[in-house]
């Protein structure tokens, strides 16, 4: 792609693309903004969420997915963190001059299938061209809106001592993808990113127990940043079992070679959900029928103390505090 | 006659003079003298009014300090004149509340020899009862909950005395006048024994006698001792020793063990007329003694370290206990590693679950942990390694480091993250906590937000400053950070390495600039990379880094640091390059799995901070000599290192030289120096090659790091220097660091009141932040 956007062939190249892979009567218009009906939003639910993220990462494939499936994927996740059930995207990218028109058609072309997968719609977008060494290579945007049901209200600030704490799975596996398809680190690398969609999933929780006190789903930071947020919100303790967290013994490899901890990796396809005692069994055998929940757990629970932090059983019978980290995990040890 | 002049003054005495038979002793100097007046306890010490003729108040404040009790300590005498007010007797009154706390809080104290006695007397009513006490010993910091030391402020008040016990506690004269726990089997705290379900299965002398059974046995015995859980097995027994190592997770680490008496100690290990004293001493602390060859010990007890941590009976419950054994017990800290000791029954239940084959517990409530103490002799010098038990919490008077002899404000010093103590400042001491452990685990981190509470409530003081460390991640870190926001106090942040040295420093009453020899594991640098081979020109207000060692990287951050062939791996990587590291490294199991992987991390930097670290490279070192490629304690490397040249020690030649740094200038900083180890390594490499014996390799690189110091002193000109930091808990390298540079004409000072460790870093963040907050 060359620089100098407005040029007339080009713009044509790039509407076309995204016409045709998006394809959706919205888009089609190509009117410069979307327009939705509010009664079809209405019977869906009584309010509406609405977020937006970008989408930077090096490599752009790696195993597993890409910077499309993130992009779509990311801010679904983030839509359904709410409860919502998300229904449009927006899509707006940033291409660095030179990147070549396959890649671009690549990137697309996985958007279009992780918004079909997932039922969302794509229905606005827009891309600039910007010169060499203005950005790396592609960025992405994604804006999202959906819509949330009458009876659902999950909060940060809802966890309470007796509440039960639950993931949809393993975690760790797309930080260490990322780092495995970065550097060639000469690790077995059978671990592929977790990117998914999780508004089904959550749906499908939801359906169960409304009543969900706390759910974000655990990108960077993992779920020991996800799980501090809680703690700290909620004013509670946040009690884990080691042995209770899944973890791929390729990801536990990789992290005992890097010094890394698995509660720290990226994820980008897990949530983190506090709910209350009685309705933890019915959920998890719940989200165990959704291939996104397939391998859920309970790792742990909430209790009064110690306040507002996250501390860990560990597999040798201490209990360890799992702090929020500053540095990029430069070791404590003297 | 001449009538002689009655006066009447009024005395304050400040230092550790409650629970120590102070009252008693002053009440029966003032009847020999014919003084008059009275005594209390106050939260500043003791208050006396005395009247009498002139001559005899003055003999009587004399022999108040010099005739105090042994375990008395009179830091500052007040006297004001006061009017006579025709008093004829002396009077012992009950304490008083009130005032500015300057309370020194005793030590617990190890038992005495009166007690000793009444315990094996069979006529005594306190004949092998477990919790005796007097004045002159027992139980202090471990059961107090507030000041005044009163009954009423210990975890002893819900025992009533019983009449015979009442009447010792009111009598002046006798050796039990206020001694706040006295005890005696009719109306003081009882043993009993649980099984894993908390079940009592037996009582008193019973229950000791079926605890001693177990051990016999083979078994694991928790008990509960003066400042926590102890976990005792048979230390003649390996299957014992072994299934303790098993259960608690530690398969390497020395264990303690506890000896009837010094002679049966004696028997094992190789004692010094100093260590005989620090044995004895009140604090009974474990003692780091040299191994005989046939010690009767089993080897899994002190794995292949030549040293024991021996230890003998401070508790009457230890001393029955020994008797009834007669022989040596493995007694280590009722935990798993690096948490603070379990102090209450419930809590052991469940902490201790898997571990212990029953519970030696009883009712007296151990008010907050209080491990045993580590020391070890160096020519003829203390060194602390872990301060608890019997140290703490004597305080630390600071007067020099004080310029324009004001007082400091208040200040709370959080320390590290591992080896965890804090402290706290005000006036012209500093108190530190007990020893509080590893603060990455949830009861080290409890224990100690109790000792920042319990600090302030025994001292009744204010923090106005909160001081810690520059790591952002480390626990206490955050706990100063969000307590500064809480409080609304200033933060002040100390680079570790400086804290050290100004730890060093405080403990000798230093002030102006020193040379600092700060060597340890690692700490965050004020560059952002993690220091630990340092030399720093410091004084408390600030400090200047004069020297490191040439900066490695850590692959894996914290991996590297228990599997110390990947520092060596690292250090050659840096010495022959890639190609040159593997074939070095060719031979070895552990490279060959991780070997590759670890290459890509170091290529690309992923993961691998960058350090100066002199730990790192004692690990490197010491994988290099064959002696540890992977530690599953820490220090483990750098043991096996020092006890490998200490071995050779004995039959070095004369001539026997270190191998070489090469100390340049820094290219961006003209005033610092960087001392290369790559000639070093390559050298013994060579000599590795030629077949050099691994105590040779260990030997020689010791004598490279003490020439280092004597070089890099000779560029610093300055005359004192300070060795610090966790590397000098290595006594050969001390020894020899202290030769060398006394040779040269350099004063050496290095520590004896807080560890070298990072158990000392509070005071030096204290003392720092007394400084620069005074600038302002
Ligand atoms: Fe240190
Ligand atoms: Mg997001
Ligand atoms: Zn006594
Ligand atoms: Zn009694």
């Amino acid at each position: 792609l060359a620089h100098g956007s407005g040029g007339k062939a080009m713009r044509e190249l790039v509407e076309q693309l995204f016409v045709t892979e998006f394809n959706n009567p919205l888009l089609a218009a190509l009117e410069d903004q979307a327009v939705v009906p509010l009664d079809e939003l209405q019977q869906q639910g009584t309010r509406l969420a609405f977020t937006t993220d970008s989408y930077v990462v090096n490599p752009l494939f790696f195993p597993g997915g890409s910077i499309g499936e993130l992009a779509v994927h990311g801010t679904i996740n983030d839509l359904a963190m709410s409860g919502a059930r998300p229904l449009f995207l927006s899509c707006g990218m940033i291409l660095e001059e030179g990147l070549s028109i396959d890649t671009l058609g690549e990137v697309v072309s996985r958007m279009k299938h992780a918004a079909r997968e997932a039922g969302v719609v794509i229905v606005t977008g827009d891309t600039k061209v910007v010169e060499r060494g203005a950005a790396d290579k592609l960025f992405v945007n994604t804006a999202g809106i959906g819509v949330i049901r009458h009876d659902v209200a999950i909060s940060a600030t809802r966890a309470r001592p007796g509440d039960v704490v639950i993931t949809n799975g393993y975690i760790g596996d797309h930080g260490i993808a990322i780092l495995l398809a970065r550097n060639e680190l000469a690790l077995e690398s059978s671990v592929e990113s977790d990117t998914q969609p999780l508004h089904e999933l959550v749906q499908e929780m939801v359906r169960v127990c409304p009543d969900i006190h706390c759910l974000r789903d655990a990108t960077r930071g993992g779920i020991a940043t996800v799980l501090n947020e809680f703690a700290a919100s909620s004013n509670v303790g946040i009690h884990l079992s080691e042995a209770a967290i899944p973890v791929h013994e390729t990801v536990r490899g990789a992290c005992e070679i890097l010094g890394l901890d698995p509660l720290y990796l990226a994820n980008e396809g897990k949530l983190v959900a506090i709910v209350p005692r009685e309705q933890a069994d019915p959920i998890v055998e719940a989200m165990r029928t959704h291939p996104a929940g397939r391998d859920s757990a309970i790792i742990g629970e909430v209790k009064e103390t110690p306040n507002g932090a996250v501390v860990m059983a560990t597999a040798f019978g201490g209990t360890r505090v799992v702090d929020t980290l500053i540095g990029d995990q430069l070791p404590r040890i003297c | 006659m001449k009538q002689e002049t009655v006066v009447r003054l009024r005395v304050t005495v400040e230092g550790t003079v409650q629970g120590v038979g102070f009252r008693p002793f002053t009440f029966r100097v003032a009847q020999q003298l014919g003084v008059a007046g009275w005594i209390t306890n106050s939260s500043r010490g003791a208050l006396l009014e005395l009247e009498g003729p002139v001559g005899a108040v003055e003999t009587f404040l004399v022999r108040l300090q010099t005739e105090a009790p042994a375990t008395a300590k009179v830091d500052r005498l007040t006297v004001e004149p006061a009017s006579p007010m025709g008093e004829t007797v002396f009077g012992i009154r009950d304490s008083e509340g009130a005032g500015a706390r300057r309370l020194v809080v005793p030590p617990d104290l190890a038992i005495c020899a009166d007690c000793l006695r009444e315990l094996s007397d069979p006529m005594d009513r306190r004949y092998r009862y477990p919790f005796l006490t007097c004045t002159q010993c027992g139980p202090r910091v471990s059961l107090i909950t507030d000041i005044p030391y009163d009954r009423a402020n210990t975890t002893m008040s819900r025992f009533e005395l019983c009449m015979s016990c009442r009447v010792e506690y009111e009598d002046p004269t006798n050796r039990r006048f206020h001694a706040e726990p006295i005890a005696c089997p009719a109306c003081g705290p009882r043993l009993a024994l649980w099984d894993v379900q908390g079940h009592e299965v037996a009582r008193e002398q019973e229950a000791l006698q079926q605890a001693c059974e177990i051990i016999r046995q083979g078994g694991i015995v928790a008990v509960k001792g003066i400042g926590g859980f102890q976990l005792w097995v048979d230390a003649r027994s390996d299957t014992a020793v072994q299934r303790l190592r098993l259960r608690k997770t530690r398969p390497d680490k020395p264990f303690a063990v506890l000896f009837p008496s010094v002679s049966a100690v004696r028997e094992s290990c190789r004692v010094a007329p100093e260590e005989e004293v620090l044995l004895l001493s009140p604090g009974a602390p474990i003692v780091l003694l040299r191994q005989r060859n046939h010690s009767g010990l089993v080897q899994s007890v002190s794995s292949n370290t030549p040293f024991v941590g021996a230890m003998v009976p401070s508790s009457p419950l230890h001393h029955l206990l020994m008797t009834e054994l007669q022989g040596p017990a493995v007694a280590t800290s009722g935990n798993r590693s690096d948490e603070p000791i379990v102090i209450d029954e419930q809590e052991a239940l469940v902490r201790l679950a898997g571990i212990a084959d029953a519970f030696l517990v009883h009712d007296r409530a151990i008010a907050r942990p209080v491990d045993d103490s580590i020391v070890r002799v160096v020519e003829g010098e203390t060194l602390i390694l872990r301060r608890a038990r019997g140290y703490v919490p004597r305080s630390i008077r600071v007067q020099a480091p004080l310029t324009n002899g004001s007082a400091m404000v208040p200040i709370l010093a959080v320390g590290g993250h591992l080896k965890n103590t804090i402290a706290l400042a005000y006036g012209d001491r500093v108190m530190l906590s007990q020893h509080l452990g590893d603060l990455s685990t949830l009861e080290a981190f409890e224990a100690f937000r109790r000792a920042v509470d319990d600090l302030q409530r025994l001292l009744a003081v204010q923090p106005q400053v909160v001081a810690c460390d520059l790591h952002p991640d480390y626990r206490s870190t955050i706990f100063a950070q969000e307590f500064a926001e809480r409080h609304a106090v200033p933060p002040v942040r100390v680079q570790h390495h400086h804290a050290h040295v100004a730890s060093c420093m405080a403990e000798h009453n230093l002030d102006g600039e020193v040379l600092g020899v700060a060597w340890d594991g690692g700490g965050s640098g004020s560059d952002g990379t993690i220091w630990g081979g340092e030399f720093l020109i410091a004084g408390y207000p600030g400090f200047r880094r004069l020297a490191h060692l040439r900066p490695f990287r850590l692959p894996g951050g914290e991996a590297a640091m228990r599997k110390p062939w990947r520092c060596a791996f690292s250090v050659l990587w840096e010495t022959y390059g890639e190609k040159g590291a593997v074939e070095a490294c060719a031979a070895r199991q552990s490279v060959k799995k991780e070997g590759d992987a670890l290459a890509a991390l170091l290529h690309r930097g992923i993961a691998s901070p960058w350090t100066t670290s002199m730990g790192r490279l004692f690990d490197a070192v010491s994988s290099i000599a064959g002696l540890c490629d992977e530690a599953s304690f820490e220090g483990q490397a750098a043991m096996a290192l020092e006890f490998a040249a200490e071995r050779y020690e004995k039959n070095v030649p004369g001539d026997e030289t270190g191998y070489p740094f090469a100390v340049m200038r820094n290219d961006g900083n003209q005033a610092m120096w960087v001392a290369d180890w790559r000639p070093l390594i390559e050298s013994l490499i060579k000599e590795r090659r030629e077949g050099s014996s691994s105590e040779r390799i260990a030997y020689r690189f010791h004598l490279a790091l003490v020439d280092l110091i004597g070089q890099i002193a000779e560029h610093a000109t300055l005359p004192r220097v300070v060795l610090t930091g966790g590397c000098f808990q290595n006594v050969l390298l001390l020894r020899l660091a202290r030769r060398r540079l006394a040779r040269a004409g350099f004063t050496v000072y290095s520590h004896r009141q807080v560890p070298p460790n990072d158990g000392g870093l509070s005071l030096g963040q204290a003392i720092v932040a007394a400084h620069r907050s005074g600038e302002k």
